[in-house]
């Protein structure tokens, strides 16, 4: 048996000629929760298709407890659980038939079936609602229903792609304490995928940031944010012109000056000493500052550093995901 | 293999004694062709009988059958296009089952159901004063329809797997029933004796594998004199068109 839970080897996936996924290098550990942390169309959701068997590898290889993806695809699904980015429940069924029909299709012993049932459906906090028809639930509902059911075959490894996308905090909140514990206390190794970067950075033992389909940073998220070198501090001054945005930049400690709308933001170590240096060159460039701010860096400005481009937390994503499931509701009655 | 098949069938059992309204809203059209059409038509023709001195009602009764268990198969085997849609479809083909246990779940399933509708249909039509008398009797009659109704099934759900594999939205559903099931159903001879139609249309009745369902339901239900083929034709040809649409079925499923 592979040391490792998953191995990928310059996994490309093209479609009719186009680059989704540019050649991935990942080494994951048993027992790790690794999230995939880009924008939508990074390549996250492709990368997992092909981990899970869904889609062939355009070129390079990959494997999944020990089992290759394109040779052993069997092998592979009977060590995986997956939670898809899309609803993949019957909503004709209740969640109780649900969960049977899968426990059946896995293979799990005909004894097991209803203790393992009634424990997750207890984790999830759906055990009262367990003979209703999966129409009936709310989108957090059927979120957890899924999450239990890629669990009931006790699965090595458990892929979630963007597993809380379009619930409410709340909700999202349970459902982070849920990934948590399965962790910790079953000791699954899970792969998320995910476009908040609260969510990479409160879950993840390790993240890998995508962009374009190419992994352009590794890291936990502590060491992520202290790649940084230091806090990031806004300044909103008037005016902003070269000559002020490069005398900034020469400052001692100043790290990295960008724009963004009318704000600076500065990459600063040392923050607390050198803001007032920072005030001395603005005076010297005759501008004036209206306001100061100063935070530790997030995963959005190491986002921010790696990829020239913001990873903005995307309502419209949300939204039309909310639309998609809100018309599949409305055609099917 | 087998109990992969038992767990997809019993998922179709369930959804389909669940959609009620399906249920009814599949016998309504086959009722209002039974009663109104059969009634108005039998009216109008009067005293003509048929061969064996059959009304008109009994003469389309098991064309009418027919038609209960083409739009039901038809339908389950199109509903491969709502899993895709709805998504349901990823977590069967994720899952380590065969496709070929996919198909067989599926197909059965929506045979079951075809089939269920089927004799409800023709106890309604014992309601109608349809007269069921063929040469086989009542029990024997009944045992060899309900044959003819798993094959006819089997053929047309395997059918419509075929035709959901290759179709990537609900718009195509639309165009099956518009364009396949209709069109089978009026050349099938289910309404009419083929035996006197002009060429051009017998050889288009002649294509269409409903026509031997049909054919093969009048020989067990009404009884052979007013029949077109051999008993043992029919269900030859039944038997060829369900093996081989299952075939291309499992075929265009295994690439979905």
């Amino acid at each position: 048996m592979a040391e490792n839970a998953i191995e990928t080897d310059m996994l490309v996936k093209e479609f009719n000629g186009i680059k989704a996924v540019k050649g991935i290098n990942l080494t994951i550990e048993k027992g790790e929760l690794f999230g995939f942390l880009g924008p939508n169309g990074a390549g996250k959701t492709t990368t997992i298709s092909m981990l899970c068997t869904i889609l062939k590898p355009t070129k390079g290889s990959a494997t999944v407890w020990g089992f290759d993806i394109t040779k052993e695809p069997d092998a592979v699904r009977k060590s995986i659980g997956i939670v898809f980015q899309d609803p993949s429940l019957d909503d004709q069924l209740t969640g109780m038939e649900n969960l049977r029909f899968h426990a059946r299709l896995y293979k799990v012993p005909r004894e097991d079936i209803d203790h393992r049932i009634k424990e997750l459906l207890n984790i999830v906090e759906l055990s009262d609602r367990a003979d209703d028809i999966v129409k009936t639930y709310s989108g957090g509902m059927r979120r957890r229903l899924e999450i239990a059911r890629g669990l009931l075959h006790h699965p090595h490894v458990l892929f979630l792609d963007e597993p809380t996308l379009g619930l409410d905090p709340q909700t999202r909140r349970h459902i982070w304490t849920y990934i948590e514990r399965l962790n910790k206390e079953q000791k699954v190794t899970i792969l998320l995928t995910t476009h908040y970067m609260d969510e990479a950075d409160h879950l993840c033992n390790r993240i890998a940031i995508i962009d374009h389909g190419e992994i352009v940073a590794q890291d936990s998220p502590s060491k992520l944010k202290e790649s940084m070198g230091g806090d990031v501090i806004s300044l909103t001054v008037a005016p902003v012109t070269d000559t002020l945005i490069s005398i900034l930049k020469t400052v001692q400690n100043v790290k990295d000056v960008r724009t963004i709308g009318d704000s600076l933001q500065l990459t600063v170590a040392d923050s607390k000493k050198t803001i007032p240096l920072l005030f001395d060159a603005v005076t010297r460039c005759n501008a004036n500052i209206s306001s100061i701010s100063l935070r530790e860096p997030t995963l959005d400005d190491v986002f921010m550093k790696f990829t020239g481009h913001e990873l903005r937390e995307d309502k419209e994503g949300a939204k039309s995901y909310m639309m998609r499931q809100r018309t599949r509701r409305r055609i099917r009655q | 293999m087998i109990h992969d098949i038992v767990t997809i069938w019993q998922r179709e059992m369930i959804r389909y004694i669940r959609s009620k309204s399906r249920i009814i809203t599949s016998l309504i059209m086959p009722i209002l062709w039974l009663g109104v059409l059969g009634t108005a038509f039998g009216s109008t023709l009067g005293n003509v009988r048929f061969p064996g001195g059959l009304d008109y009602l009994s003469f389309i009764a098991p064309g009418i059958l027919a038609m209960a268990i083409l739009f039901t198969s038809i339908f389950t085997g199109i509903s491969v296009i709502f899993d895709r849609e709805f998504g349901f479809l990823k977590e069967i083909l994720v899952a380590p089952v065969s496709r070929i246990s996919i198909v067989l779940g599926k197909t059965l399933g929506g045979t079951t159901a075809a089939m269920i509708q089927g004799i409800m249909m023709l106890v309604i039509s014992l309601l109608f004063g349809v007269h069921f008398a063929g040469e086989y009797g009542i029990l024997f009659g009944i045992v060899g329809a309900i044959f003819v109704m798993f094959l006819i099934g089997m053929g047309l759900v395997s059918l419509g797997i075929a035709f959901a594999s290759k179709m990537q939205n609900m718009e195509g559903f639309q165009m099956v029933m518009n364009f396949l099931v209709m069109p089978m159903f009026f050349l099938s001879g289910a309404m009419y004796p083929i035996n006197s139609l002009p060429g051009w249309l017998k050889s288009v009745v002649y294509i269409d594998p409903l026509t031997y369902g049909v054919d093969a339901l009048r020989h067990f239900l009404i009884g052979s004199n007013v029949t077109s083929f051999p008993l043992w034709l029919d269900l030859g040809v039944l038997v060829a068109f369900f093996s081989i649409l299952l075939t291309i079925g499992a075929y265009l499923f295994r690439k979905i």
